[in-house]
């Protein structure tokens, strides 16, 4: 179950943002995933309280949005919802498209807790 | 969506006593960013040692060892060969290729499922990458996880051995989509595996809109001339002072002869 060490990567990096803004906790945090990323949302959900234990982020919200797959076809020129197992442009057949969506993995967005201290500013390398 | 900070979430208000001790941060980073890092780095380190680092993926069994085998015993003689062996448990596979006269790091990962690279970095640090041409990475027997872990390769290869059936770049998309070349194994069995197709296993990979070349071999009763070949024709492209800016992928593509006439048909 590759999701528990996603989900650890996850939470060492919504603790980071939580480290820089000053916030003693994190109370939601959100991810979109995409059908062909490899994660299982699931998974995802089951893993994020284990990976979580003893770290800002205990008890925070786990918030998954699922991207659509999406291909580009250089053929018709047209871009359109594809299925996860047929990439082939459903508008013209064509089998050369571009994944423009659907492979996503993404941390999008961490609520944090109060009070927010004032941001630290981080120091120039 | 919640008017006061515009968090989407509709019981905002619930998990907030106040609707201001909450603060939205947008961060919009890869969740794979650590491991990615890491990833970047090994990958200098393989490339200030010149060398080609080859991923094999595979389901357990699919022959990746054996495989390996043979390419020692094809090329070792021309190219210095090393391995990063990673297995849930046993030395047996770093056993075997060191019995063929080249260097295996063993990464015995326990229960995880996959090889990241972080581990990949510690073994390559047991290895020494300048004295090396190829390094092979055998990853976990696994269709799925291995497929989510950058480690720093410059390809990743498939085995997907003849007795698993011709369907699995469908059933494993997310694996088969990252490949850069497929190889069809153990094909001294298709006599008497009727139901295999290696022209289907290449239809199979355009319906994921990728063009990697699908090679069919026996580790047992060669020949390996068209694996081979590919091998050296990326160490060689390693070893290019200059590399010119690649052509788009659909200029290439275009130009690649054999495509079954159904998917290379004209737009109505």
């Amino acid at each position: 179950m590759h999701e528990l060490s996603l989900c650890r990567s996850l939470v060492r990096q919504a603790t980071l943002v939580a480290a820089e803004h000053g916030a003693p906790g994190i109370r939601r945090v959100c991810v979109r995933i995409g059908p062909l990323s490899g994660v299982e949302a699931e998974l995802m959900r089951e893993a994020f309280p284990l990976a979580s234990r003893h770290t800002a982020a205990e008890g925070a919200r786990l918030e998954m949005t699922t991207s659509p797959v999406r291909v580009h076809c250089p053929r018709c020129e047209r871009e359109a919802e594809a299925r996860v197992n047929d990439l082939s442009c459903p508008l013209c057949g064509h089998w050369q498209t571009r994944l423009t969506g659907g492979d996503e993995l993404l941390l999008v967005s961490v609520d944090l807790a109060a009070p927010i201290a004032a941001p630290s500013v981080p120091s120039s390398p | 969506m919640c008017q006061t900070c515009g968090c989407a979430l509709p019981d905002h208000l619930q998990h907030a006593s106040t609707e201001h001790d909450v603060h939205t941060v947008e961060v919009l980073e890869g969740l794979k960013s650590h491991n990615d890092a890491a990833a970047r780095h090994n990958r200098e380190h393989f490339d200030r040692a010149g060398l080609l680092v080859v991923n094999l993926m595979s389901s357990p069994g699919a022959g990746k060892t054996r495989l390996l085998e043979a390419t020692i015993e094809a090329l070792g003689g021309r190219h210095r060969l090393a391995v990063i062996e990673g297995d849930l448990e046993t030395e047996n596979d770093a056993r075997r290729i060191r019995a063929k006269g080249v260097p295996a790091v063993q990464i015995t990962t326990g229960s995880a499922c996959h090889l990241d690279a972080t581990m990949v970095h510690r073994a390559a640090h047991a290895l020494s990458l300048d004295e090396l041409d190829i390094l092979f990475i055998e990853n976990v027997g696994n269709l799925v996880c291995p497929a989510s872990f950058d480690l720093g390769q410059h390809a990743n290869v498939t085995l997907l051995s003849t007795p698993e059936g011709d369907d699995k770049p469908l059933k494993y998309p997310v694996m088969f989509r990252s490949s850069d070349l497929v190889l069809v194994t153990k094909t001294d069995l298709l006599p008497v595996l009727d139901d295999f197709d290696v022209e289907a296993v290449k239809e199979h990979m355009h319906r994921l809109a990728s063009a990697a070349p699908v090679m069919a071999l026996s580790s047992k009763s060669g020949p390996l001339d068209a694996w081979l070949e590919w091998l050296e024709a990326g160490l060689a492209e390693r070893r290019r002072p200059f590399r010119p800016a690649p052509s788009p992928d659909g200029e290439r593509l275009l130009t690649r002869p054999g495509l079954p006439g159904h998917l290379a048909s004209t737009a109505p």
